[in-house]
């Protein structure tokens, strides 16, 4: 029974993926303005961007090409980026430009992670132990107001304080790719711990909602009842029945984090897959945009999909959909 | 008697118990041997109950909302308006050409200038009304969108339920700042664009509940007894399905707009949302940026515009769905 739902749920993945995929493509192929238009621009005359539009493909159905570039991107074949974020980059395979971007974002996201979940669970299983103490009110109140500002305000305000009046940090977190220790560590600092704080505040509500909802449970009641000693109620009976939702809760939160990446990379000008991605559609490279968004997407399916099993792994009761 | 009466609306009001929180005492129960018609058509509802802080946040947001109406008339200076560089003269001193750019607060610029040496208040004021305004716009967008194919999906059957959800499904399968990203590259960024890629985004999520909602509603006794009467289906959704989503839903829409303040306020920081001259709280941020090595303000005070307003309407909400008994918060995230 667990292997049909694990495999009923692959599938589902993988729908959603040729949904989305389908989406990326009409959002950016099917739309007025094609590649070729951009390319020749002001040189454009109605030979020429005949000639090129059958180079490029573009003259065939709108079909046939989504399934040339899905063929293409599922053999790791990206394309080649088009309109070019300058004139050195013309013509760059789009997996060449992708590559360091990736590692790049890779390495920062995996620092976050490291730093944020630990943090925040405990944070948050603490608020939940002495619900309505101080300490829990100040957790409950500093994450709400963190969730509802914008991640830029974090950013800027943690760039005024650390960088400019102490000085401690630089401000941008440009790097060449060949710093090495404590100079790679001081420009990841301030984007970290950016991205930290946005990711645990949301962490620290949902562990805390989670973990409450449990031990609101009528067997946690039970416990009380009888007399089990609070530590022995908490890491007995309520916390194995809370870690699915946990982990639910963490690949939740670290699929949410796509969208703080994108603005803190601009932010500190870092230069990761979601700085690329911004660049690409400032220049209107729709190839590199596709392939970024693609990326991205694919990332946040997964990471949903790692929660969704999360959920089914610790609750039975879901492995038999009604 | 009295049972049937209250079925016919949300089980979650009671009757009126005064200040008490005893909810099986039931007023309406003891004055059970009076005539059925005067009975009252629906119990009063119980008055919420905002807390300092929840007070508080509705004093900000009804300040911000006179900003989008007066903002501009009492804005001390044009939006665009580059400040003129003698009125940064420091008395005393020789120097005919002072700096009008990353000025600090001073009776001239209340709020100091920002990179171009316009004035930083009279933009925040402008650009209240542009911001605001879009967010408010495209949330009812996706509301229209989002409610009304809920609805369809709750009551047109499996076949239109299914393809709606499936769609729905991939489109929240997809970070929506990609969405953005993805449009916009596509076919450039003006504000009719950004309304309508924001409505339509968001509007993916309010399908999600009002469908939810609706399909709860529509298995209720109250709508088998309206069906029973022969009501028809405009009946129904008019006076059963909608009146009872209204509350949840209110709350939800409050979450959702500060969702649009900041998604907006995002891509117009990251350049690709309302374009300049234009002020907008989001791309003020981005403009200014370059004075933040210097410690100027410019930077700051918009996006802490951006955060008194979405705090104070998260307050408000936490406020009202605790007066609903937590369990719309739950079913929200």
């Amino acid at each position: 029974m667990l292997m049909a739902a694990v495999l009923r749920r692959t599938a589902v993945g993988i729908l959603t993926m040729l949904l989305v995929s389908i989406l990326i493509f009409i959002g950016t192929s099917v739309l007025p303005g094609d590649v070729a238009n951009i390319i020749l621009g002001q040189m454009a005359t109605p030979e020429s961007l005949a000639e090129l539009r059958s180079k490029l493909g573009l003259d065939r159905p709108a079909y046939i090409r989504y399934f040339m570039w899905l063929g293409d991107m599922a053999t790791g074949d990206l394309g080649i980026s088009k309109a070019g974020s300058g004139a050195a980059t013309i013509g760059t395979p789009i997996s060449e430009l992708i590559a360091p971007r990736l590692t790049n974002t890779l390495r920062m996201t995996a620092i976050v992670a490291i730093i944020a979940i630990p943090l925040s669970l405990s944070l948050g299983l603490l608020a939940a132990m002495y619900p309505g103490s101080r300490l829990d009110r100040a957790i409950t109140f500093t994450t709400l107001g963190l969730i509802s500002v914008p991640e830029f305000l974090v950013a800027t305000f943690l760039v005024l304080v650390l960088a400019v009046h102490m000085d401690l940090l630089p401000a941008t977190a440009y790097i060449s790719g060949r710093e090495t220790g404590l100079k790679l560590l001081k420009a990841l600092a301030l984007p970290t711990l950016t991205l930290v704080i946005v990711a645990s505040s949301q962490i620290m509500r949902m562990t805390r909602a989670t973990v409450l909802n449990v031990l609101s449970s009528p067997y946690i009641e039970m416990a009380i009842l009888k007399g089990v000693p609070r530590k022995r109620i908490i890491l007995r009976h309520a916390l194995f029945n809370a870690v699915g939702p946990i982990v639910n809760v963490i690949a939740l939160n670290l699929a949410y984090l796509v969208s703080g990446v994108v603005i803190v990379e601009t932010v500190f000008s870092y230069p990761g897959l979601a700085k690329l991605m911004v660049d690409a559609v400032q220049t209107r490279d729709l190839p590199l945009v596709q392939a970024c968004a693609m990326i991205f997407c694919a990332t946040y399916i997964l990471l949903i999909f790692i929660a969704d099993m999360a959920s089914i792994l610790s609750n039975p009761r879901l492995r038999h959909p009604k | 008697m009295s049972e049937l009466s209250n079925s016919s609306t949300d089980g979650n009001r009671t009757a009126p118990t005064g200040s008490s929180d005893i909810d099986h005492a039931n007023p309406v129960a003891g004055a059970g041997s009076s005539a059925f018609e005067e009975l009252p058509d629906a119990p009063p509802r119980r008055k919420i109950r905002f807390s300092i802080a929840g007070k508080i946040a509705m004093g900000v947001v009804a300040f911000w909302a006179l900003m989008v109406v007066f903002g501009p008339t009492i804005a001390p200076y044009h939006e665009a308006d580059f400040l003129d560089e003698a009125l940064f003269i420091v008395p005393g001193s020789d120097d005919p050409y002072p700096q009008t750019d990353f000025q600090p607060p001073s009776g001239v610029a209340y709020l100091g200038t920002d990179y171009l040496g316009r004035d930083t208040l009279s933009r925040i004021l402008y650009g209240a009304r542009t911001t605001i305004g879009i967010s408010l716009i495209s949330t009812f967008l996706a509301y229209l969108v989002g409610v009304t194919l809920g609805i369809m999906a709750a009551i047109g059957g499996v076949v239109l339920d299914s393809i709606l959800s499936r769609v729905n499904d991939a489109i929240l399968s997809m970070p929506t700042i990609m969405l953005g990203l993805v449009v916009i590259s596509a076919i450039g960024s003006t504000i009719p664009i950004l309304i309508m890629l924001t409505g339509l985004i968001y509007a993916s999520s309010v399908f999600r509940i009002a469908r939810a909602f609706g399909l709860d509603i529509m298995v209720s006794d109250f709508v088998e007894a309206a069906r029973v009467r022969g009501e028809g289906i405009w009946w129904i959704i008019g006076r059963e399905i909608l009146p009872n989503m209204i509350m949840p839903m209110a709350t939800d829409f409050g979450l959702r707009f500060v969702y649009v303040i900041l998604f907006i306020s995002g891509l117009s920081f990251l350049g690709l949302g309302v374009q300049p001259p234009q002020s907008d709280w989001g791309s003020m941020v981005r403009e200014n940026l370059s004075g933040l090595p210097y410690g100027a303000i410019a930077p700051l005070v918009p996006a802490l515009a951006i955060a008194t307003l979405t705090i104070a309407i998260n307050m408000i909400v936490d406020d009202v769905s605790a007066h609903s008994g937590g369990k719309l918060a739950a079913r929200m995230i």
